[in-house]
């Protein structure tokens, strides 16, 4: 039986469980979601999501939400393969990688996604004007927390060590994201960061997420 | 013998709390380590080099060392699977998923506006700082919508991932306690039924009566 992930190619989170499932190469299928259309407070969904978001996963008898949780799960279900991203192997990288993945949820995203959402989602998809204000002060954030990457990446290649893991991964689609923005130069200032980046959003598997994350382009 | 875990931070802090409530429900031996906030240890050299974020808590296990308490209570579950409540993050794949996705419902949707609350309502007065009360009012509007959700998920289930008190339970504890008992906040609990019934739960669980403690007896 086959994974189903619901949501739509486009947004953020489920273009993160996108690119850890194409990493392990799994089997799925992507059932869309029509956010238009509300599709996504009504009660078929709500009994996959209770908050009302995408995506969620269907795997047997078996529904998940929470993107971050979604990606653990698969990565555990496919561990073995040759792809490795969570280390489960190693105990003291596997805690390096839950250390690094905590700080991409609680330090990194709150700091970029308002960015995220005045720049690209309010103009868009609201019609409206970004609040200059709340960019400065994510930006302000963001550039402290991007501080802390830049050191550390000072003595690792990559966020959990000298390895590609669930950490870098949860980082790929809200920077794919900020590169479109102005506040692309949070990364680009910074030379590791930078190159942390441009290494981590050339992998295979990116590339197919990549080409779905069409918000903001003039089409 | 293994030498104690080593936990760094005030148990006041509601990260480092969440942090010993694990290590108590798991019988895990520890230290704890004082940290001088108030004369800003946490933002010292030495500090750092535990928690480049200035944050706590900071945790060592032998040669591993952590931060980002929800990391931290994932790797003491995984290390020590057969100690304690050995049910705390799931004997199985499936009850761990599970358990994941509530944590990370906490970490994402009742984290950010209980964290506000719990300054703006217990630690401002305290620390003589003046309260938002625009700031105060959103994020009560917010919370209450995530313990509607809550509220309708404890109907159907008696912890938030299923039979048993797990970690996405244990997660809350710091911030709702807080919430409830220094904040004057208890009827955002109290005001819905299962939610009641829930807090009630897990708020009289002896690893939890013995962090209060901690709390107290650090003042």
């Amino acid at each position: 039986m086959t994974i189903k992930l619901y949501g739509v190619a486009m947004s953020t989170c489920t273009a993160k469980v996108l690119a850890c499932l194409h990493e392990y190469g799994a089997e799925f299928e992507l059932v869309p979601v029509n956010l238009q259309n509300g599709e996504h407070k009504q009660p078929a969904f709500l009994a996959k999501n209770p908050f009302g978001q995408i995506p969620a996963l269907e795997d047997g008898d078996l529904t998940l939400f929470e993107s971050r949780a979604i990606s653990t799960y698969v990565a555990e279900k496919f561990k073995g393969s040759s792809c490795d991203l969570l280390r489960s192997q190693n105990p003291k990288e596997a805690a390096l990688v839950k250390t690094w993945m905590e700080v991409e949820s609680q330090q990194f995203s709150p700091a970029i996604s308002p960015i995220f959402y005045q720049s690209i989602i309010v103009p868009i998809l609201h019609g409206g004007s970004p609040n200059q204000a709340i960019i400065d002060e994510s930006a302000a954030k963001l550039g402290k927390v991007l501080d802390v990457y830049e050191k550390k990446l000072s003595s690792s290649k990559y966020l959990a060590g000298d390895f590609y893991s669930l950490a870098d991964l949860h980082h790929l689609t809200y920077i794919y994201y900020l590169m479109k923005t102005p506040y692309g130069k949070l990364i680009n200032e910074r030379p590791r960061v930078k190159a942390w980046w441009e290494d981590i959003s050339s992998r295979p598997a990116f590339k197919k997420v990549a080409s779905g994350l069409t918000l903001g382009d003039k089409n | 013998m293994a030498t104690p875990v080593k936990v760094h931070g005030p148990p006041l802090s509601t990260a480092v709390s969440r942090v010993l409530a694990c290590l108590i429900e798991k019988d895990v031996p520890f230290q704890l380590i004082p940290v001088n906030m108030a004369k800003g240890e946490h933002k010292s050299p030495d500090f750092l080099k535990i928690q480049p974020f200035g944050q706590v808590p900071a945790f060592q296990d032998e040669a591993t060392s952590l931060f980002e308490s929800r990391a931290i209570c994932r790797y003491i579950c995984e290390k020590y699977p057969e100690k304690g409540n050995k049910g705390l993050y799931g004997t199985n794949p499936l009850a761990k998923a599970s358990i994941d996705q509530w944590v990370e419902a906490e970490g994402q949707s009742f984290n950010p506006p209980s964290s506000v609350l719990v300054f703006q309502l217990a630690f401002a007065p305290r620390m003589k700082l003046k309260q938002d009360q625009s700031l105060i009012s959103q994020n009560e509007a917010k919370l209450e919508k995530v313990l509607d959700v809550y509220d309708k998920r404890l109907g159907e289930s008696r912890f938030l991932a299923g039979d048993d008190f797990s970690l996405a339970d244990l997660s809350h504890l710091p911030n709702a306690h807080y919430l409830v008992n220094a904040a004057e906040r208890g009827e955002l609990f109290t005001s819905k039924k299962n939610v009641e019934r829930w807090w009630g739960e897990i708020s009289s669980r002896d690893s939890w009566k013995k962090v209060v403690d901690m709390q107290k007896q650090s003042t």
